[in-house]
């Protein structure tokens, strides 16, 4: 059984106990714990239960690379799943639940799944769920989604928030083992401005459990002499439990910092993302253990022996009282010395190698240990956790040869360096064959944008897996980064003893020619319930591509995305294609690391912040008057003023009647405005209008519409000729910065030898629309330095002076079909003339509307509103805008693309208004079916709704839409289908509603 | 996360101050053309393997197109430039001859 120590255990704080809960129950550690080493201090060896079988499984692992001790942490607003319990820093009050597993951890149904293994093989949610169709929807979906999956995302918003920090550094060094603080020193001392970060609450990595001597110091004394050394130095800055996420092109690199998770309290942001720019970065990023494959691999106690030791030595808990060590290389020998020097019985190491030569194993046997070399493990059984290991001859079938009891295994592998983050930004590996694991190929490594080499790595993430050799390697590529940044560099690397060492044996099953029955129980990918037998059928099946495999298995997925499966299960694939290792290659390494928060990435971009929000002068009034906001665009405008106890709807309504009968008060503030102004800004706007606007005349205003070069139509808007070198071009309000950018786009980039200056003065004015029949009369009410008579100011005309004494540009334009002005007025006088005209219109019962007002006003008059009747696919033509498209010009943009055969079609849907038979309003994007079916078997259709609203002014549903040949067919009446397939019929009518001779407007 | 200089205001860029804006040096074809330059125009873009020929637009600083000369597989950078040419001046095909042995401009 797993227990606490009497003593021992560097990183706890045993004077100081911490209370914990654990599904519910209150269970103690102390101070300096994991929630993993806690929980083996409480002899709770189940941690979870796997993925696809719900398994019983226990933690494997000591840090990141965990795959099995995933829990949710927390409740309510601050709530975190699938967090590792190996990295999760015990804290009093923690509260942890397990995942994967109903109704309990202990009692599992799911667990069913396990026993129909052979029926649930790789790729078995391809080949089984194909058919029949219909139970997808009522069988396998609802199965799926109530088994599949780890931990549950959580339901609340959360409490906590998160920061990012932008960073530029010389050198970026990610790990803080004794080859991160190596490569930190080198670097640092040769005067780089370096940024050292540790993903652990600790420095000095694997050393201190370890324990080589460092120039002549035992590890903890010489880190802690290291770390004081480089903390007093100005040019470096260090980080603790600062994960490296990812490296990215051109020195990119993103860092996770985790600042208050163990210590919820703390004052401050719970998290960092910090987006670094570093001109080297060197990743010390060290080696994972592998875990050997053998029958029964994944029962709770099966460990890896690099997490047995850490366990032991960290935080004085030992996994098992009884442990036997199987391996294939020298290091784990170490583990076996440490469970001795703990007093805890090792019946025997297990050696897959032939014999065992290298300095621990002497040690070993010194320390009175058996070693039996050529043997491995044939299966291990217990009823939820080791009970017995049957040993066998690693070259045989797995015939026993000797059964020994034991309550945990601790299993080695050999040791893969860390590669994901020179992996991220293209660097390349090289097989080793001697260490039977990838290593970085400096000869292929990352470059950046001057063709430089800009990733380096350090020690085991070398592939130097002694400490002698991990130490040399940091010094060299510390040195070498800061020469890359024209430093000089220079100093030998800390010393430490050569050990003999022999060499790693390639072990990728045990034993070797393990039948079926054992293959089937051997596990490859903890997580994901990968077995050798998987992997194996998949290249059976034709998955010969590493990422093919990966994806038809999903070994390699999820939150540890294969850091302890992945060399094994290609290792497996390898052999079942008869092709050597090197040659399957590994799957892509992608970021992050370990999983980042999404709060992190968010960072104080949530809420309010998430992004500014665009309001227009008159915005405080809107808001002190019961504004129904819409957003459009970042802009939030009124979509109605209710007034105290009236809906929306009937607010809506009210705005119109009171529009078309009296007057109303628009704020079109939003409306892009664009000064054009040059020589040549005539001739530009000829080629970005479909119209002519060279030939438009000092003081009018002209209707104007822009298309792409696709010929499209993208934008509308009036345009005004201010002066004889100036034009202001009105667009939509979601339109004014892309307009803008095209504009710009098209005379840097083609015309760049026209004479034209474009300025965006959108913001510089605030615009105010009085619209209505008594709309003079409000103006007539305040003082004009221009006549404002219909013969003074006619229709398409504008006049500029002062009104009410503000300065003022006065438009006679409408969207609404009534007499309309649209006044700009310098931003800051913007709210006094809103005042001003709600008080000079007062009188007539003046009412502010909104845009829903406005956008029925506009479908009445059947004037089309961009990116309702449009959608990038519709021209000027298919909406009756023809009259607004000139002949005589030449060129504009969109006019080749107009001319294609496509966009001449005579079947193409135009636009036309709609009118239901019983008056009742149309869904908005409902489709007219037509005879027929497609190839899909679906119906044919005619045309859509674009616009539908109820028209107050007419007292029924109106819309407009884009029928096959609509203009041809007045008068047919043409089905809608609801949603339900009830007929909706509609007559195809001109879209101009209301007042179709425009004596409205030209008052 | 690619870093472009902007040859008008000499700031080294992050990419995400620019906006994309595809292959360089295109040719405008109007209504006088062929079904197939127009399309050529429209649609057709080269997506080499090596050296390529982008627009960037300094869009969150000084709001000016440039071009940029790189290597879509490497990333190296060969230079920048303004976008008011109709193709790569003197000195960037110089940097990319001496950088890519044997590389020619393809038409």
């Amino acid at each position: 059984m797993s227990h606490r120590l009497s003593s021992g255990g560097r990183l706890i704080n045993r004077a100081n106990p911490v209370s914990f809960a654990f599904n519910g129950r209150t269970m103690r550690g102390f101070e300096g714990d994991t929630l993993a080493s806690a929980l083996l201090g409480e002899d709770q060896m189940l941690m979870g239960r796997s993925f696809k079988y719900h398994r019983p499984r226990g933690v494997v692992a000591s840090g990141a690379e965990e795959p099995n001790a995933l829990v949710g942490l927390g409740r309510d607003h601050s709530y975190e799943p699938n967090a590792r319990a190996t990295t999760t820093e015990l804290f009093e009050g923690l509260e942890a639940e397990t995942q994967n597993h109903w109704p309990s951890l202990e009692f599992d149904i799911g667990a069913i799944n396990a026993r129909l293994s052979r029926f649930l093989p790789a790729g078995f949610y391809y080949k089984m769920f194909l058919w029949p169709r219909s139970f997808w929807k009522h069988v396998y979906e609802p199965f799926i989604r109530e088994s599949a999956g780890l931990g549950k995302p959580p339901k609340r918003r959360d409490k906590d928030h998160y920061e990012h920090f932008n960073v530029t550094t010389d050198v970026l060094v990610v790990g803080g083992g004794i080859a991160g603080l190596t490569a930190a020193m080198a670097a640092g001392e040769a005067g780089s401005q370096v940024l050292l970060v540790e993903q652990t609450a600790h420095w000095g990595g694997r050393a201190p459990v370890d324990g080589p001597q460092i120039d002549d110091m035992a590890p903890n004394a010489w880190v802690t002499q290291v770390v004081s050394a480089l903390q007093a130095m100005p040019n470096v800055e260090m980080r603790n439990r600062c994960m490296g996420a990812g490296v990215y092109d051109h020195g990119y690199a993103l860092l996770s910092e985790r600042i208050s998770d163990h210590a919820p309290d703390k004052a401050g942001p719970r998290q960092r993302l910090w987006k670094v720019r570093a001109a080297q970065i060197i990743t010390a990023t060290g080696a994972i253990e592998r875990p050997l494959s053998f029958a029964g691999n994944d029962l709770p106690g099966v460990m890896l022996a690099s997490a047995v030791r850490d366990y032991i030595v960290n935080f004085g808990v030992a996994p098992g009282k009884r442990t036997v060590v199987v391996t294939n290389n020298d290091d784990a020998y170490r583990t076996a010395l440490t469970l001795k020097a703990a007093g805890l019985e090792v019946p025997a190491i297990l050696d897959a190698r032939e014999d065992a030569t290298g300095a621990l194993d002497e040690d070993a046997r010194a320390a009175g240990i058996r070693v039996i070399t050529g043997r491995g493990i044939a299966s291990v059984i217990g009823k939820g956790r080791v009970e017995v290991v049957h040993v066998c001859a690693q070259d045989s079938d797995g015939a026993d040869y000797e059964a020994i009891e034991a309550d945990c295994v601790a299993m080695s592998g050999g040791w893969s360096p860390v590669v994901h983050l020179w992996s991220h930004a293209g660097g390349k590996l090289t097989w080793d064959e001697a260490d039977a694991h990838f290593r970085p190929d400096p000869d292929r490594a990352p470059k950046g944008a001057s063709g430089e080499v800009f990733v380096r790595t350090a020690g085991t993430a070398s592939g130097a897996l002694t400490t002698e050799d991990a130490l040399v390697d940091a010094n060299r590529t510390g040195q070498a980064a800061a020469m890359a940044l024209g430093h000089k560099a220079r100093g030998p690397a800390p010393r430490a003893e050569p050990e003999s060492r022999q060499v790693t044996a390639p072990i990728w099953l045990m034993p070797e020619n393990a039948p079926y029955e054992k293959r089937a129980k051997s596990w490859l990918d903890f997580q994901n319930d990968v077995k050798v037998s998987d992997v194996e059928l998949a290249a059976q099946e034709g998955y010969e591509s590493v990422e093919h495999t990966k994806r038809y298995t999903t070994l390699g997925m999820a939150t540890d995305q294969g850091k302890l499966s992945n060399i094994n299960g290609l290792a497996v694939l390898a052999k079942s294609l008869g092709v050597a290792i090197p040659d399957v290659g590994t799957t892509t390494f992608r970021p992050p690391y370990t999983p980042v928060p999404l709060g992190a990435i968010s960072g104080e971009a949530q809420g309010a912040l998430f992004q500014p929000i665009r309001k227009t002068p008159i915005h405080d009034w809107h808001e002190a008057n019961g504004a129904h906001f819409e957003p459009v665009g970042q802009w939030r405008r009124p979509y109605a003023f209710p007034k105290s106890g009236e809906s929306v709807e009937d607010a809506v309504a009210r705005e119109v009647t009171t529009t078309r009968q009296s007057v109303g008060l628009l704020d079109a503030s939003t409306l892009g405005k664009l000064i054009v102004k040059g020589p040549d800004a005539g001739r530009f706007l000829d080629m970005l209008y479909t119209n002519m606007m060279s030939t438009l005349k000092v003081g009018k205003c002209r209707y104007g519409l822009m298309c792409s070069e696709n010929g499209f139509l993208i934008d509308d808007g009036v345009v005004a000729r201010i002066d004889e070198h100036t034009w202001l071009c009105h667009t939509t309000s979601g339109g004014a910065d892309s307009i803008h950018g095209a504009m710009e786009e098209w005379l840097q980039t083609e015309w760049w030898d026209w004479k034209v200056y474009v300025a965006n003065v959108t913001e510089q004015f605030a615009q105010i629309g009085v619209v209505g029949p008594k709309a003079r009369e409000v103006l007539d009410a305040v003082s004009a330095s221009f006549d404002l008579s219909k013969d003074g100011l006619p229709f398409m005309g504008w006049v500029e002076g002062s009104l009410g004494g503000i300065p003022a540009r006065v438009f006679r334009i409408s969207f609404s079909g009534e007499l309309s002005y649209e006044i700009a007025v310098p931003a800051n006088h913007g709210r006094a003339f809103w005042d001003m005209m709600l008080e000079a219109g007062n009188p007539h019962g003046i009412t502010p509307y909104g845009t829903e007002a406005l956008h029925i006003m506009r479908a009445e008059k059947g004037f089309i509103m961009i990116g309702d009747e449009t959608d990038g696919t519709v021209i000027p033509q298919d909406l009756g805008l023809n009259w607004a498209i000139s002949k005589k010009k030449d060129d504009y943009l969109g006019k080749r693309a107009q001319m294609r055969s496509h966009m001449t079609d005579p079947l193409r849907w135009k636009l036309v208004g709609l009118e239901t038979l019983d008056g009742s309003v149309l869904p908005d994007g409902a489709y007219a079916v037509d005879e027929g079916d497609t190839v899909n078997g679906q119906r044919n259709t005619q045309g859509r709704v674009t616009s539908s609203y109820h028209s107050p002014t007419l007292g029924r549903g109106i819309a407009m839409g884009l029928v096959e040949r609509g203009p041809d067919r007045m008068g047919e009446v043409v089905n809608f289908p609801a949603l339900d397939g009830s007929p909706q019929e509609a007559r195809i009518v001109s879209p101009v509603f209301y007042d179709p001779d425009g004596e409205k407007q030209n008052v | 996360m690619l870093i472009l200089s902007c040859p008008y205001c000499g700031v080294a860029c992050d990419e995400t101050e620019l906006q994309p804006g595809g292959e360089a040096h295109l040719t405008r074809f109007g209504p006088d053309a062929s079904d197939a330059d127009f399309e050529g125009y429209l649609f057709r873009r080269k997506n080499p393997r090596g050296v390529h020929f982008e627009r960037w637009r300094h869009a969150y600083g000084c709001g000016k197109w440039f071009h940029a000369a790189r290597h879509t597989v490497t990333l190296e950078v060969f230079g920048t430039y303004p976008a008011q040419v109709t193709e790569p001046p003197p000195d960037i095909l110089d940097a990319i001859a001496a950088k890519v042995p044997g590389w020619e401009p393809s038409s």
